[in-house]
């Protein structure tokens, strides 16, 4: 938060006053109280407050009187309302005044957090309203996206660009590439960042809980369901909601997802309320769903509707002046996680980490660095410290049947294709190492 | 930091195994010695017949006064439903710089809201919730980076969006405070 938020309190009831003051400044807002309306008119006089939370029934002066002074006092100050009596007439009232919302005692915390954080965007945008006038606009937060490269460079253009706006984006590229860190990147740098940024891994989750993760659920729609559930579209109104590995939804998730995406508004799971919500969607996905749609496995409007702005992630080995801020970076993360001595890296392993093509890409990467912080003498990290032999990392783009034709023509080359000795190393019978040269039609270089 | 470390107090049964797991987490987080305790209260002079939960800032007041000391920090851990007077439900509160912090497993449960449970969810939510609470009490206030345990849970799905530890920003901070 660039400049710290200010918040009066101003209710009769010290529990109440506790409760909201104890709740505010652990979000790092400065948080001033008042027990009435005559000590909170004193306070707006002396000082500047940018949200005032009021209670409307206190003794003396009431709520709503105190927002139309303030409001005289103040013409900008934000004025929330609450109590523990709603009536619809008070509500209007307390509008028709100039108040910025009205609430209801008690709330729910995430009710709360949505009205302070809509009250914060307002003041905030306000404010950088004339200086964005003037200033170059430059890429805020994102201090895990790393990297010098032409390659990373247009990357994070491209987010720039595509950050103001609440179009659609898709992310390509390789797994382990930071395509979420790409999705985070665009979000806190978008005028919705004042609201969450909600992710849901889509490959992680069957049909049916994936559908109530998404929309949520109602209490008593089934069994068990004790409570109301807000689902994940809900929880990004104002936000963002990033789909993880959109390729693998369903097609009735499909039809679904496009539904929810051309109406911004769905009914949670055993309810018949509709819901609106207003989120931007960011998707990723390390496959292709150009061909998906040819091939008839993803649908061709709802590739259209998300495929507003595409970004593709390079993978790391075509970038790979990048590896030593990389290398750098986790290096200062890790030995801080760790409370250790920042340690240095030795050139060769350097030079022999930017020869690797690391299939696993970035996330390789910081996996070998933690590890090399770990077993290392804590000085130096070494090539010794690297796990680089080829033969220990699986290259994640191959399939099972390249990996084990791979293993095969290996091991036959070990011996020299005498096929009883490669049979007993491969710990399979003759029989079946004939079946699978034939399958897979190995001859021995000539 | 102080030398003493931190005294998590289980009010109530909690798998010892289970606590472990928390303490382990939290000694590693905060890299102080964490020693685990039980603790008796009648709990039902904290309880709210009107909104059936259980009053948070007066269970935090009681640890504090009962419990904690000035040479360390002191979790209490619960499972009943917690509420302070303004808010429908809290999982956790804690003195921001102070020396005490309570939570509940209660509402993190995913069986409250009628999905399948799993073991792992709970516990992880739980410690995640535990290591947030102290955080306050060290004095780190909520943090934007989406993944440190400081950033603000409102809802159960948020708590499983972070991660169990500090960002690079708030443990430098943490130590800063150490070293001073």
């Amino acid at each position: 938060m660039a400049k710290k938020i200010s918040i009066l309190i101003v209710d009769d009831e010290p529990s109440v006053r506790d409760s909201l003051y104890n709740w505010f400044i652990e979000d790092g807002y400065r948080v001033e109280c008042a027990e009435n309306a005559k000590a909170a008119l004193t306070m707006v006089e002396s000082d500047t407050f940018d949200i005032i939370l009021a209670d409307i029934k206190m003794p003396g002066m009431d709520g709503l009187e105190m927002l139309r002074r303030i409001k005289s006092l103040r013409k900008d100050s934000i004025v929330i309302v609450m109590t523990a009596f709603a009536t619809v007439d008070t509500a209007v009232q307390a509008l028709k005044d100039g108040a910025f919302d009205y609430v209801t005692k008690p709330f729910d915390p995430d009710d709360l957090s949505h009205l302070i954080r809509n009250a914060s965007k307002q003041i905030t945008l306000s404010e950088e309203n004339e200086a964005l006038k003037e200033r170059v606009v430059s890429l805020e937060n994102i201090e895990d996206l790393i990297g010098n490269s032409a390659a990373m460079q247009s990357v994070l253009k491209e987010v720039e660009s595509v950050a103001q706006s609440s179009s659609s984006v898709i992310i390509t590229g390789e797994s382990g590439t930071g395509k979420e860190l790409i999705a985070r990147a665009i979000h806190s740098n978008s005028p919705r960042r004042f609201f969450p940024m909600v992710s849901v891994h889509c490959g992680a989750l069957t049909e049916s809980l994936l559908e109530s993760e998404l929309f949520g659920h109602e209490k008593g729609a089934f069994t068990g369901a004790m409570y109301n559930r807000k689902g994940r579209f809900e929880m990004a109104d104002g936000g963002t909601i990033f789909l993880d590995e959109i390729a693998t939804i369903s097609s009735k998730m499909q039809i679904e997802l496009l539904r929810v995406l051309e109406s911004k508004s769905f009914i949670r799971v055993g309810g018949n309320k509709e819901i609106t919500s207003d989120f931007r969607v960011i998707c990723a996905t390390n496959r292709d769903l150009k061909s998906m749609v040819v091939s008839g496995t993803f649908r061709e409007d709802l590739y259209y509707r998300l495929n507003v702005v595409n970004i593709e992630i390079p993978p790391l080995r075509e970038r790979i002046e990048d590896i030593p801020l990389l290398v750098d970076y986790f290096i200062r993360k890790y030995c801080t996680s760790m409370n250790r001595l920042p340690v240095s890296i030795e050139p060769s392993a350097l030079k022999r980490l930017q020869e690797f093509d690391f299939p696993g890409n970035i996330r390789e990467l910081e996996n070998m660095v933690e590890r090399a912080i770990v077993v290392g003498n804590g000085k130096k990290i070494t090539l010794k410290d690297l796990p680089l032999q080829k033969s220990m990392i699986v290259n994640s783009l191959e399939s099972l049947d390249d990996v084990e034709k791979n293993h095969i023509i290996q091991t036959l080359i070990n011996h020299e294709w005498n096929i009883s000795q490669t049979a007993r190393a491969l710990k399979v019978d003759r029989v079946t190492l004939y079946n699978k040269i034939r399958k897979y039609n190995l001859k021995p270089l000539e | 930091m102080n030398e003493q470390g931190i005294s998590i107090i289980s009010f109530g049964y909690f798998e010892h195994a289970f606590l472990e797991k928390i303490a382990d987490s939290v000694s590693r987080e905060f890299m102080l010695p964490v020693q685990i305790r039980e603790g008796h209260f009648d709990l039902s002079e904290y309880y709210d017949p009107a909104r059936r939960q259980y009053n948070g800032n007066l269970l935090l007041k009681e640890v504090d006064a009962k419990y904690s000391s000035d040479s360390g920090k002191t979790f209490g851990l619960f499972y009943v439903d917690l509420f302070i007077p303004i808010l429908t439900y809290i999982f956790g509160q804690a003195f921001l710089g102070g020396r005490t912090a309570i939570a509940s497993i209660y509402r993190l449960s995913n069986e409250r809201y009628g999905l399948k449970e799993t073991d792992n969810s709970l516990k992880e939510r739980f410690t995640k919730e535990v290591v947030h609470e102290l955080g306050h009490t060290f004095g780190l206030i909520h943090c934007h980076v989406p993944a440190c345990v400081m950033s603000s849970s409102t809802y159960v799905e948020d708590i499983d969006q972070k991660s169990a530890n500090l960002c690079i920003k708030c443990r430098t901070q943490l130590l800063d405070q150490a070293i001073q």
